[in-house]
């Protein structure tokens, strides 16, 4: 089985240095590129199908393909690595930082050759210090053998690539307040149209990618979208980092392909459940994902097929709810983290998450009435798609909604016994 | 008054962005390196070399959990409450942690060692409960383990 992502990994924990990172064939990704034209390079990319993995599974070739190219297109233009990875249960792009960082920052100067961007950030959260000093050293490498920088191996083409550190708050993984921190600023949402790629990072033409999502661009390029397409077992493309959290035998995180069950990562890769609990349901891909529970256990883990069951892939970081553990205080910890991270922009949002976070305390406190039931399930409607300004607050609703609908019974237990009977 | 090394430091960040402005955050963060919190005085210093106003930026810095606007201990330890974690059972770790430093959450210690906060995901699930302290992530938390890890830090 092929794992171009994690291939390269040294046992050790420490980071691939760029001698090692050269000698496996790294940086060939970017010098096939630069022979390339780079609406070439785009094309490729969009016929690989690769898909945006931060959770939302855009096209990736799609979206570069918005991006002006003519003459006369204002610049410097910009690309931009989202590495703000705060949705709760996920720890997939930490690793890939930490541990192949000129990985990234391959896929980085592929991209912006594809797209002709001037100036690159890596929007990093803060407190990944450990990613901070390793893409820092790394940067150092690769500017000096001339990876990124002016004048790129020769080739004509510069792309300056800098390092900024967030200063927290979950909303800057959405990518126009993301855009907002980058520029300084309080990072709320911005109105879309335009978007990013006409209208981005200080009004110029703009393309935000996931760390994961980059690191799989050199690959595509070097060996070909067919490759890709092989990687999966299904018609999503490649492999996928999975993760597993949770009273699971084995935590961690595996790359496999596209596709791979979740029966098979719960049970072979994360070794089943626990002594002494039982599977109950999983949040497929981070916080902000709707529950799938047992019917679920065979369904192939890519975009289409986690979609067809009612959930989405997200991030594909699992988070495993057990039958020790209470589905309500589940439920009102996510919704306490949704309610404290929204930005304050939007009523919806702000006020909606303060609510549920409250009616879900009483519930666990015993002060639960039947009525909250309904005002819950009401909630997910008035926080969800196109009610708000930006994805948060429906992203929020997601594990409660589905948490209604198949703990729907243990809601019920809180309010009629007026406790939290896991306590 | 901004030390001529933070000021060096802001400077170079500066030159990453098209405009001044664009790296409040990192100024604020520069200072917080180097003095532990972001004061009254620096958000007005931080203001003038920018070329915006004190309340722009305080209204900046208020928006960012990360930026501390009050003094913090020697050492900030940030414990992960976040779904995985509480899973796990971080509750049990952080009672221990309060009990352990006699301050809640979000408080220092009378000695000044220690400030203790909540903070969301840590990106280590695979390994919860986590906290972090200072630039160091500690792992597979339990009761018992936590007196040893305060220990590294006097």
């Amino acid at each position: 089985m092929e794992k171009p992502l994690t291939s390269r990994f040294r046992s050790d924990g420490e980071p691939v240095d760029i001698a090692a990172y050269e000698r496996a064939a790294g940086y060939e990704g970017l010098r096939k590129a630069l022979t390339m034209q780079p609406q070439a390079v785009t094309d490729t990319v969009k016929q690989s199908n690769l898909r945006g993995r931060g959770g939302a599974g855009f096209p990736t070739g799609s979206k570069w393909s918005f991006v002006p190219m003519s003459a006369d297109t204002p610049r410097p233009k910009y690309l931009v690595c989202n590495a703000d990875e705060m949705e709760p249960g996920t720890f997939k792009d930490r690793v890939l930082m930490e541990l192949d960082p000129h990985s990234l920052i391959e896929g980085m100067a592929v991209a912006a050759y594809a797209i002709q961007a001037d100036i690159g950030y890596i929007f990093l959260r803060g407190e990944y210090r450990c990613s901070a000093k390793r893409i820092t050293a790394a940067l150092a490498e690769a500017r000096e053998r001339g990876y990124i920088g002016h004048n790129i191996l020769g080739s004509g083409f510069s792309f300056e690539l800098h390092l900024h550190v967030s200063a927290g708050r979950y909303i800057c993984g959405e990518e126009t307040a993301l855009l907002n921190a980058l520029e300084g600023k309080r990072a709320h949402p911005r109105t879309k149209p335009p978007f990013p790629q006409v209208s981005g990072l200080f009004g110029k033409p703009t393309i935000v990618q996931n760390v994961e999502t980059l690191c799989n661009v050199p690959h595509i390029v070097s060996k070909g979208p067919e490759w890709f397409r092989g990687l999966s077992r299904t018609g999503d493309s490649g492999t996928k980092l999975y993760g597993v959290s949770g009273k699971v035998k084995r935590p961690g995180l595996w790359e496999l392909p596209l596709g791979t069950t979740m029966r098979e990562i719960i049970e072979e890769h994360a070794g089943g459940m626990r002594d002494g609990v039982r599977f109950r349901g999983l949040l497929p891909g981070g916080a902000s994902t709707d529950f799938l529970v047992e019917q679920h256990y065979d369904t192939p883990m890519d975009y289409t097929q986690v979609q067809n069951a009612g959930s989405r892939l997200g991030t594909g970081t699992m988070v495993v709810l057990d039958d020790k553990t209470c589905p309500v205080g589940m439920v009102l910890n996510l919704e306490h983290f949704f309610a404290q991270e929204s930005c304050g922009w939007c009523t919806p949002c702000w006020s909606g998450l303060a609510w549920i976070e409250k009616i879900l305390t009483a519930m666990e406190q015993g002060a639960g009435k039947p009525k909250d039931l309904d005002e819950l399930a009401f909630q997910t409607k008035f926080l969800g798609p196109g009610n708000t300004f930006c994805a948060l607050a429906p992203g929020a609703v997601e594990p409660l909604q589905s948490a209604l609908k198949y703990f729907g019974d243990d809601f019920r237990r809180h309010v009629d016994e007026k406790r939290c009977p896991w306590r | 008054m901004l030390t001529a090394e933070v000021q060096a430091e802001i400077n170079a960040e500066m030159a990453h962005y098209p405009y001044r402005q664009a790296v409040a955050i990192d100024a604020m963060l520069i200072v917080q390196k180097h003095h532990g919190w972001v004061s009254d005085e620096s958000i007005r210093d931080i203001a003038e070399l920018l070329e915006m106003s004190a309340a722009d930026l305080d209204g900046i810095a208020t928006f960012y959990n990360l930026i501390r606007r009050k003094p913090v201990g020697r050492h900030v330890a940030l414990i992960c409450d976040s779904v995985s974690c509480w899973i796990m059972g971080c509750d049990k770790v952080r009672d221990r942690l309060c009990a352990t430093l006699g301050t809640p959450l979000g408080g220092s210690t009378a000695d000044g060692r220690f400030t203790l906060l909540p903070i969301v995901c840590l990106g280590v699930c695979d390994h919860a409960p986590a906290m972090m302290i200072d630039d160091d992530v500690h792992t597979d938390l339990d009761e018992q383990s936590i007196d040893k890890i305060l220990e590294k830090y006097a």
